[in-house]
Parts: structure tokens; C-alpha cells; sequence
């Protein structure tokens, strides 16, 4: 499932389940329509809800970070679980788009919106 | 429960619609539970089947739904194998293929064989042009008792 909220020129997303082929595709159908429309600065995806991830859901993930980029935004995930930040470790895409784990960043974060 | 020293055949037939991804997740992972392994080795299992039979749907088949995908498990003395099987286009150049970040569609990273390299002992991949791609995964469960029986 996908649940989206503009907040403050933010754009944040909630994902639930299974961040595989079919989600993955919900979740680039979807902020893509809203920042193609109106570019955002700042992209807030929220995997706190999202148990698996693979390949197809990295896929979607970068590309999105692509996108709000070359809109001059920034993108930041957020509580992502043991087995999901694993996956997004050896992807390669810590590196590139900051994680933030912890309750309290997620909850300071939040309030600043 | 309880069926750790037995062995085990499982074998499905399904659609090439992304929805069944999921589905041969999820069986792949009630045949694996019934071993007892690691919560680390189950997750990586249920990656590399995802990478399987998503190839199979979008490169093999193109995403084109009519086609079959094949998935055959076996759990011998702990050793676990899973074919993956679809009768799409093939491969054409298997090591290119295999290649980290090569990907024939944008917005896909080109990591789905990596994965299945990196959480599986063996991956071989046979293909022919036109007739189809079988993908061979090959893992030894580890049975150290310290996995708590999941249910999935």
C-alpha cells in the first residue's frame, strides 16, 4: 500500500508490505504523477511498515531519488527494519541517500516539517 | 512441525503476473521453515527467489502475462535446491547478464543476479534464445537449532 502526504513542500510516502515488483510499480506510478505535476524539495519515504524488499523495489527507490534530484531536491528514507536495511546496505544505496533509523531523528525530522 | 529430517518436493506452475512473485515467496518460505535454519538464511532465500522469478516476468516474458512460470524445490538432508523455469525469450549473454549494475530496463539497479550470487552457494543459470531460462539455486541450510520457527 501506498500512502502519500504533501506537507511544507515535502513529499511523504508510506509504504506497507512487501517492497517487491508490484509494490514497487504503485510506489513509481504514484510519486511520479505528484512530482511531474509539482516538483517538491524534499522526498520522505517512510518503510517502517515494509517487511522485504528486493531488486525491483531498490530499482523504484533510485529512481525516485533520480527524479528529485534532477528536480533540485533531496531524498531521505526512513525507519527502515533489520532485514530491509541490510538489503539497502549491500545495495549500494546507504551511500547515496541518508537512513534514518532511530525513533527520535525520525520523530525530530518530523516535527521540523 | 517436526519434519526436519525428511525430505521434501514441492513443485508449482503460475502465471507470469507480478502478484505471484509474492505467492513463490511465500511457498519457498513455508517449504524452508519447516527446516530448522536461521531467520538470516530464510530472508536471503526469499530474495533470491524474488530476483528468480521476477527476471523471469520481466525480462523472460517481457511482462507480458499469458506466459508460464515454473518452480520446482527440493529439501535433501538439508540442501536446499529451487528451479526456476519460464519458457520467455532467453538470455543472450548470460555473463553480461550476471554483471553487476548491467540492466537491460532503466530504473532497474542490474543487482537480481548479484543477489542470488551473494545468498546462495550455487547459482547456475541455463538459457537458449527463444526457448526459455532455467535458473538453479542451490543452498545448504544451516540446522543449528537457534531459529525460532517462523510463521509465514
Amino acid at each position: 500500500m501506498v500512502i502519500v502526504k504533501i506537507k511544507n513542500e515535502s513529499l511523504i510516502v508510506k509504504l506497507s508490505g512487501d517492497l517487491d515488483l508490484v509494490l514497487a510499480k504503485d510506489f513509481r506510478d504514484t510519486v511520479d504523477k505528484i512530482l511531474l505535476d509539482r516538483p517538491l524539495k524534499n522526498l520522505i519515504l517512510d518503510v517502517s511498515e515494509v517487511n522485504f524488499i528486493d531488486s525491483s523495489g531498490l530499482g523504484a527507490i533510485l529512481g525516485r531519488y533520480k527524479l528529485i534530484q534532477q528536480q533540485g531536491g533531496k531524498m531521505s528514507i526512513w525507519g527502515a527494519k533489520p532485514s530491509v536495511h541490510r538489503i539497502l546496505d549491500l545495495s549500494g544505496i546507504l551511500k547515496i541517500i541518508p537512513v534514518f533509523n532511530t525513533e527520535k531523528i525520525i520523530i525530530e525530522k518530523r516535527e521540523a516539517l | 512441525m517436526g519434519t526436519n529430517n525428511r525430505d521434501n518436493y514441492i513443485k508449482l506452475e503460475f502465471s507470469s503476473l507480478p502478484e505471484n512473485v509474492a505467492l513463490a515467496r511465500v511457498l519457498i518460505a513455508s517449504l524452508v521453515v519447516q527446516v530448522d535454519t536461521t531467520i538470516n538464511d530464510l530472508e536471503e532465500v526469499k530474495v533470491a527467489v524474488s530476483e528468480a522469478v521476477s527476471n523471469a516476468i520481466i525480462h523472460g516474458y517481457q511482462n507480458e502475462p499469458s506466459g508460464m512460470v515454473n518452480i520446482k524445490a527440493k529439501i535433501i538432508a538439508g540442501q536446499l535446491e529451487i528451479v526456476i523455469e519460464d519458457s520467455g525469450i532467453g538470455i543472450e549473454d548470460i555473463e553480461k547478464a550476471m554483471t553487476p549494475t548491467f540492466s537491460t530496463h532503466p530504473d532497474r539497479m542490474g543487482l537480481g543476479f548479484v543477489f542470488m550470487k551473494s545468498f546462495m552457494d550455487n547459482v547456475e543459470v541455463l538459457s537458449e534464445i527463444g526457448k526459455g531460462t532455467k535458473v538453479i539455486l542451490q543452498k545448504k541450510l544451516i540446522n543449528d537449532g537457534s531459529c525460532a520457527r517462523v510463521a509465514t
